[in-house]
């Protein structure tokens, strides 16, 4: 998202109007942003507040509202207690990795993409397929392509001479990398094409005069190319780190968190807690510290910008 | 072009069309599983082209079988349609207010849309399920489509396209007596056509793919969407990859079709705003 956003249009210089018009333009504003401004109103800024309220009780939704309790900070400081909650966090920390793998592999084939290929719009939709593709469907597939024992993964390794390859999803320690490699799958397609448009945003000239003082390859990519997309690097490490810490589909779909929690992550831990344990005010209270750490991307973000981004 | 950079192109395209091919292998084996009997499914080495067919065994059991796949297309078809044209007209219409009406409070108010937008939807998934039970959303497909119109991203997205539209356009009209209705409708709409499309196809393929949703706020098997239908049908089917293959390619084949025909805007959209679901 750039900064034009948060400039408003500028208002007109206006001579004294009569009130009325002044009123009416007023009413024709409320009108068109009250259908969706009342939607958010209902269905994030109240909901928002009520986390905020919930975090702070012991409560489950099935008994009534009477039951309600306010327990402080209880919830919290039981949470950093909470083997499973920790697990979860570590996770999604882990995750985080994801996304600069992404960034790597997408800014390479944007690069090849754009300036040494014919069909660029073939590749375009190859790659980008991924990420329209379901993800319910894709870890389903994934599932049977990891399959330990007569999936195709494992038989491919074992006919390249591997004798025990890893169990994969049913492995401690490969599980959470497996859940990594597929969403590096997912994601190359977005980010691939948010820097072919920032490639194809780079003047020419820049490249043709490089050409003339001899520059090599390396030399144009690390001095022309890559400063001139760091503005589209931060964005999309910045979307990046959020939405792997959205990640839920997946996780559900593909592992539930399995084998031991080494693949929970926060999003699915509230989920099971709220929806299955029905433990509401637990389940808020962790909605509140994923809240937190969004938050405190987004300001990273705000303040980073100019620092990291060099025109 | 000189004959030695035409020979580096060829080259370069076809390594990619080798690490194209190897990209999207998953599909190609999700295909060709779900062509095949049973028995073949795991042989090895993998038969991309199936020796044996099963093509028309399969994907009948899939749609005409147990399940009821074809009411899941449905309701995925009506929910998402219906989102799709709900939320493009709430979003234009605030995109319209935020761009070209001079109201009072105006800054202050898309501040707060603003921020709506920095809230993760799973921090506020526990407060909208007991909202919804209470309104009487929960459960049916009303609810469903509520929760995926009302998104700030439209109103940002579509706002910079008006944002676009020239304000002489605008003042000319006003003076010739249209009130806002009327310039909104016929004069700025038709003018941001592409930016409407853009935004529809991308919220239709996300609320077709949407699992979380659905997942909380439906409780019936009859009010299923298919994202909800494939993962049943895949963990009640147990050992019938080949099915689970057809069903798996049954959900995505429609986006693929609408991606190819709507490439254009929706990789326009993608690069435009690096806009994400």
């Amino acid at each position: 998202m750039n900064n034009t956003i948060l400039k408003t249009a500028r208002s007109k210089p206006k001579p004294r109007v009569r009130s009325a018009a002044r009123r009416r333009e007023t009413l024709s504003g409320y009108i068109f942003i009250g259908p969706m401004f009342l939607g958010l109103l209902i269905l994030t800024i109240i909901p928002t507040l009520l986390t905020f309220i919930l975090s702070f009780s012991d409560w489950s939704f099935i008994s009534g509202v009477d039951k309600l309790k306010f327990t402080g900070f209880k919830n919290f400081s039981r949470l950093f207690d909470d083997d499973v909650f920790l697990t979860s966090l570590k996770n999604n920390l882990w995750l985080l990795l994801v996304v600069p793998i992404q960034l790597i592999i997408s800014l390479v084939l944007a690069v090849i993409i754009d300036r040494l290929v014919y069909w660029k719009g073939l590749f375009k939709i190859i790659f980008f397929m991924p990420y329209i593709s379901s993800i319910v469907a894709v870890s389903i597939c994934f599932q049977l392509l990891f399959q330990p024992s007569y999936g195709p993964i494992n038989q491919f390794l074992r006919s390249l001479g591997v004798s025990s390859p890893p169990t994969w999803l049913a492995d401690i320690r490969y599980a959470l990398p497996s859940v990594m490699i597929i969403m590096v799958w997912v994601g190359i397609g977005f980010c691939l094409i948010v820097y072919m448009a920032a490639l194809q945003s780079i003047p020419k000239d820049l490249y043709e005069s490089a050409d003339i003082d001899g520059a090599g390859a390396w030399t144009r990519f690390s001095r022309i190319t890559l400063p001139l997309v760091s503005p589209t690097t931060f964005f999309l490490l910045v979307t990046g780190f959020i939405s792997s810490f959205k990640a839920f589909d997946i996780i559900k779909v593909l592992t539930e968190g399995k084998p031991a929690y080494s693949t929970s992550v926060v999003t699915y831990y509230l989920y099971t807690t709220a929806f299955e344990n029905l433990k509401t005010g637990y389940a808020s209270s962790m909605a509140l510290i994923l809240f937190g750490f969004v938050l405190l991307i987004t300001l990273f973000q705000l303040y980073g910008q100019k620092k990291w981004v060099n025109y | 072009m000189d004959k030695q950079k035409r020979g580096v192109r060829t080259a370069a395209t076809i390594a990619m069309l080798i690490i194209g091919a190897a990209f999207i292998t998953p599909f190609l084996w999700m295909i060709s599983a779900s062509f095949k009997p049973e028995i073949d499914v795991f042989n090895y080495p993998i038969e991309w082209i199936p020796k044996h067919w099963n093509l028309y065994g399969n994907y009948r059991e899939v749609w005409f079988g147990e399940h009821p796949f074809g009411t899941y297309y449905w309701n995925t078809i009506k929910v998402s349609a219906l989102t799709t044209v709900v939320s493009v007209l709430v979003s234009s219409m605030a995109a319209y207010g935020f761009a070209h009406v001079d109201f009072k409070g105006r800054n202050v108010m898309f501040l707060v849309v603003l921020m709506t937008f920095m809230v993760p939807s799973y921090s506020i998934i526990v407060p909208q399920f007991l909202l919804f039970r209470w309104l009487h959303l929960f459960d049916s497909h009303l609810g469903l489509i509520v929760i995926g119109s009302f998104s700030a991203l439209g109103t940002f997205m579509l706002r910079q396209f008006f944002l676009g539209i020239h304000r002489d356009y605008l003042e000319a009209a006003k003076l010739d007596g249209a009130g806002h209705a009327r310039i909104f409708l016929q004069i700025t709409l038709p003018l941001v056509k592409p930016a409407l499309a853009t935004y529809g196809i991308l919220r239709f393929i996300w609320t077709w793919n949407d699992y979380a949703n659905p997942l909380i706020f439906l409780r019936s098997d009859r009010l299923s969407t298919i994202q909800l239908g494939i993962q049943k049908f895949a963990s009640e089917s147990g050992v019938y990859y080949s099915l689970i293959m057809a069903g798996t390619v049954s959900a995505i084949l429609p986006l693929i079709v609408i991606f190819v025909i709507g490439q254009k805007q929706v990789i326009e959209g993608i690069a435009m705003g690096g806009v994400k679901g």
